[in-house]
C-alpha cells in the first residue's frame, strides 16, 4: 500500500466566483414551480368562476338599484333576486380557507420534504450555506404566493363590491366591510394571511420534519390564529365608537351591545327571555311541548325601549376599513418575518 | 495541513453520546477509511465534519482550521451522504445546474464529460436512474465542485459489486490525479482495504485506531505459538488480541518499533488490515492513536493479557 503522493491542487480561493443571492432564484423556481403553478391554476380556476358569478351579481345589483319606486312589487322581486344570487359565496366563508390551503400545501413541504427525502444533506453542504439557502428560498416563494394571492383578492374585492355599495342606499341591508368573512378577503389582508400561512407551514414542516403531519398541523394552527384574530383581536385595533339606541350608521361593524336603565348598566348582549316575558307578558303564549312562543311580530327592542331601557353599541364604522387593513397587514407581515426567522434559526441549529 | 482535526469532540443525542472525547487529526493527501461497526458513530463524525450538525463538546475543524460548516469550509468540502440523496424529479442537467448555482466553483465541462463516460443522458431524471447511476451522479456533482476534501458516507452500501468497482475507480482517480483528500466510511473493511492508505477505526463512539495504513501494518505482527507459553510472552509483548485454537494461540502484537526476538517455537508473520481491524474491534479498550503528547509506546489504554 503506497500513500497517494500527488500534491493537492493549488486551489486559489481568490479565483472563486462570488455567490450572489440571485443564484437561488433559479433553484427556488426549479424546485417549487410545480407548487406555484398549482396555486396559479387553482386560484385561476376559482377566478374564472368568481368572474362569471360576479358578472351575474353585478347585473342583479344594477337591475335592483335602478328600479323605481323601490317599494313596488317588481322592485322587491329584483331586490330578492339580488339577495339570492350566488348564495354560496355570500358571506365570504367559502374563500376563507384558501390561505390555509396554500400555506399547508406550499409552505409545509418547503423544508419537510428536504428532511423527509434526505436531500437536505446535499442542499445544506453546498457552498451557498444553509442559512442563506433557507432565507432565499422562503422569501422568494413566500413573496410569490403572497403576490399571487394579492392579485386574486383584487378580483374578490370586485366581486363583493355590490354588497358593500348597497350600504349607501336604504334599499338593502348591507354587511360591514369589517365583518369577519369579508374583511380577510379584501385589501392587503388576503395576501398577508397567505404569507403568514406559508411561513407557518415552513416552520411547522421544520418542526415535524414530515410532510403529512406538517400539512395537518399547519391547517390547525392557521384556523386557530384566524379565529383569534377575527373574534378577539381585530375589534381592538382602534378604540370603538359608541352609539346610543338604534342610531347606528350603515355598514357599521357592531362588536358589542349592552342596555342601561336609569343610567345604570342592565345587561349585556342579547336580552334575556325571562326579562322580556316579565316586561311584555302579553306578547308570549305557551308554545308546543311546554315551551313558550312569541305572538305576532314581537320586537324585543321595542319592548325594552317602551319600558325605559336604552340600547348601546360598540361599533367600528366602515371608514375604519383601510386603517384596519394596514394594522392587520402590518402585524401579519411582522409575524411572517418572525416565523421565517425562527425557521432559519432552527435550520441552523437542529439538524442531522 | 490536516483535512479533519477534532479535539475532545463529543456529540450527544438526548442522553446518549454518539461520540465522546474524540481527538483526531487526518493529514491531507490521504484516502482515509473510517471504519467501525454499525452505530459506532461514523456518520455522526462525518456529519460534524461537514457541518450538518454541531458538536455537543469539543471542537472540529477542517482544511487547516476552518470551522466545520462555515462558508469557507463548505467551499472546499464536498459531501455525498448515505444513499446519495438526489432530487428525484430533477434531470441530470438540472442537478448540474443547481450545484453550479449553489457553489463558487463548479467544473461544468468535467461534470458533463463524466456523465458522458457513464452513459447517463443529461435529460435523464434522477428517479429513472439505477442506484449505481445515482451514486455516480452524486459523486460527479461533488467532484465537479473541485473540492480539496471529499467526504463520502457509506458510499458503497447499496451498490452491486460492479457499481462499487466503478464508484471506487472514480474516487481513486480524483485522489490520484487531482490530489483530493478523501474520507469515506464503511462498515465493511474489505472493500476499502485495497484503496485506503489511512485508517480511522471508530467503535462505541470512540476513535480507537488512527494512522497511516503502512505504519499500522508495520507496527503489528501476528505471532503463533504454543498456548502453554502465551501467558509468559503476553506480559512482555503488547498483545492487542489473543485467539486460541487447540493448543496453538495467535497473538496480534504491536511492536512499536522495538523489535522483539521471536522465541523458538513461535512464528511471526505480518498482519493484514482486516486482521488488525478485527483485533481492535474485539478489544474495544485497546487503542492505537498517534497522540503526540503520549507517543505510541506509552499508550496506557493498551490491553494486555
Amino acid at each position: 500500500m503506497t500513500a497517494v503522493t500527488v500534491p493537492v491542487r493549488s486551489a486559489n480561493d481568490a479565483s472563486l466566483r462570488p455567490l450572489p443571492w440571485r443564484r437561488m432564484a433559479w433553484v427556488s423556481w426549479r424546485h417549487h414551480r410545480v407548487a406555484l403553478g398549482g396555486v396559479v391554476v387553482f386560484l385561476g380556476a376559482l377566478a374564472v368562476w368568481l368572474w362569471i358569478a360576479g358578472l351575474q351579481l353585478h347585473h342583479a345589483y344594477a337591475a335592483a338599484a335602478a328600479c323605481h319606486p323601490s317599494s313596488s312589487a317588481a322592485c322587491q322581486n329584483l331586490i330578492n333576486a339580488f339577495g339570492s344570487t350566488n348564495v354560496i359565496l355570500k358571506g365570504g366563508f367559502v374563500l376563507q380557507p384558501l390561505p390555509a390551503l396554500i400555506g399547508a400545501f406550499v409552505g409545509a413541504p418547503m423544508l419537510a420534504r428536504e428532511i423527509e427525502t434526505g436531500t437536505f444533506r446535499y442542499a445544506w453542504t453546498q457552498g451557498f450555506g444553509r442559512r442563506r439557502w433557507t432565507v432565499a428560498k422562503l422569501v422568494l416563494v413566500g413573496v410569490a404566493v403572497a403576490a399571487i394571492a394579492g392579485a386574486f383578492s383584487v378580483l374578490v374585492s370586485w366581486y363583493y363590491q355590490p354588497y358593500l355599495a348597497s350600504g349607501n342606499g336604504t334599499v338593502f341591508s348591507s354587511p360591514s366591510p369589517l365583518s369577519p368573512g369579508l374583511f380577510e378577503l379584501r385589501g392587503v389582508a388576503f395576501g398577508a394571511w397567505t404569507l403568514v400561512a406559508f411561513a407557518m407551514g415552513a416552520l411547522v414542516g421544520m418542526l415535524t420534519r414530515r410532510i403529512v403531519p406538517a400539512i395537518v398541523a399547519t391547517l390547525a394552527a392557521y384556523a386557530g390564529l384566524a379565529l383569534l384574530a377575527g373574534n378577539v383581536l381585530r375589534q381592538h385595533y382602534v378604540t370603538p365608537l359608541v352609539a346610543k339606541g338604534s342610531n347606528l350608521p350603515g355598514a357599521a361593524w357592531i362588536t358589542s351591545e349592552w342596555w342601561t336603565k336609569g343610567g345604570k348598566f342592565a345587561f349585556g348582549g342579547r336580552p334575556p327571555v325571562h326579562l322580556l316575558q316579565q316586561l311584555c307578558p302579553a306578547s308570549f303564549v305557551p308554545g308546543p311541548g311546554g315551551g313558550i312562543a312569541v305572538r305576532g311580530a314581537f320586537s324585543p327592542t321595542t319592548c325594552l325601549v317602551q319600558h325605559g331601557y336604552t340600547q348601546w353599541s360598540d361599533y367600528q364604522p366602515a371608514s375604519h376599513f383601510w386603517p384596519f387593513q394596514w394594522i392587520e397587514g402590518g402585524w401579519l407581515l411582522g409575524l411572517s418575518v418572525l416565523l421565517i426567522a425562527v425557521t432559519v434559526w432552527l435550520v441552523r441549529r437542529r439538524v442531522a | 495541513m490536516n483535512v479533519v482535526e477534532a479535539n475532545a469532540l463529543g456529540k450527544r443525542y438526548g442522553s446518549t453520546w454518539a461520540l465522546r472525547e474524540c481527538t483526531l487529526a487526518v493529514p491531507e493527501g490521504h484516502l482515509t477509511a473510517l471504519v467501525g461497526p454499525n452505530g459506532a458513530g461514523k456518520t455522526t463524525l462525518l456529519n460534524l465534519a461537514v457541518g450538518l450538525t454541531d458538536p455537543s463538546s469539543g471542537t472540529i475543524s477542517v482544511l487547516g482550521g476552518r470551522r466545520a460548516g462555515s462558508l469557507a469550509a463548505l467551499d472546499g468540502i464536498a459531501f455525498v451522504a448515505q444513499n446519495a440523496p438526489l432530487y428525484k424529479n430533477l434531470s441530470a442537467a438540472d442537478l448540474l445546474h443547481e450545484t453550479r448555482n449553489l457553489n463558487r466553483r463548479f467544473d461544468q465541462g468535467y461534470a458533463e464529460r463524466r456523465l458522458g463516460e457513464l452513459g447517463i443522458p443529461l435529460r435523464q431524471k434522477a428517479e429513472k436512474m439505477s442506484g449505481g447511476q445515482q451514486a455516480q451522479v452524486a459523486l460527479t456533482l461533488a467532484l465537479a465542485r473541485r473540492p480539496k476534501l471529499l467526504v463520502l458516507d457509506e458510499p458503497l452500501a447499496n451498490l452491486d459489486p460492479l457499481a462499487r468497482e466503478d464508484f471506487m475507480a472514480t474516487v481513486m482517480t480524483a485522489a490520484a490525479e487531482d490530489g483530493v483528500s478523501v474520507v469515506l466510511s464503511s462498515h465493511v473493511l474489505a472493500e476499502l482495504e485495497r484503496v485506503a492508505d489511512y485508517l480511522v477505526l471508530v467503535s462505541h463512539g470512540n476513535i480507537q485506531v488512527a494512522g497511516e495504513v503502512e505504519d499500522l501494518l508495520a507496527a503489528h505482527h501476528m505471532l503463533t505459538g504454543p498456548a502453554s507459553e502465551s501467558a509468559r510472552y503476553a506480559r512482555q509483548w503488547n498483545v492487542v488480541h489473543m485467539s486460541s485454537a487447540a493448543s496453538q494461540v495467535r497473538l496480534l502484537v504491536r511492536s512499536d518499533g522495538t523489535a522483539h526476538p521471536v522465541p523458538p517455537g513461535w512464528e511471526a508473520r505480518p498482519v493484514t488490515l482486516e486482521e488488525l481491524t478485527l483485533a481492535y474491534l474485539r478489544e474495544s479498550g485497546a487503542g492505537a492513536l498517534p497522540d503526540p503528547a503520549r507517543g505510541w509506546d506509552t499508550d496506557s489504554s493498551e490491553v494486555t493479557r
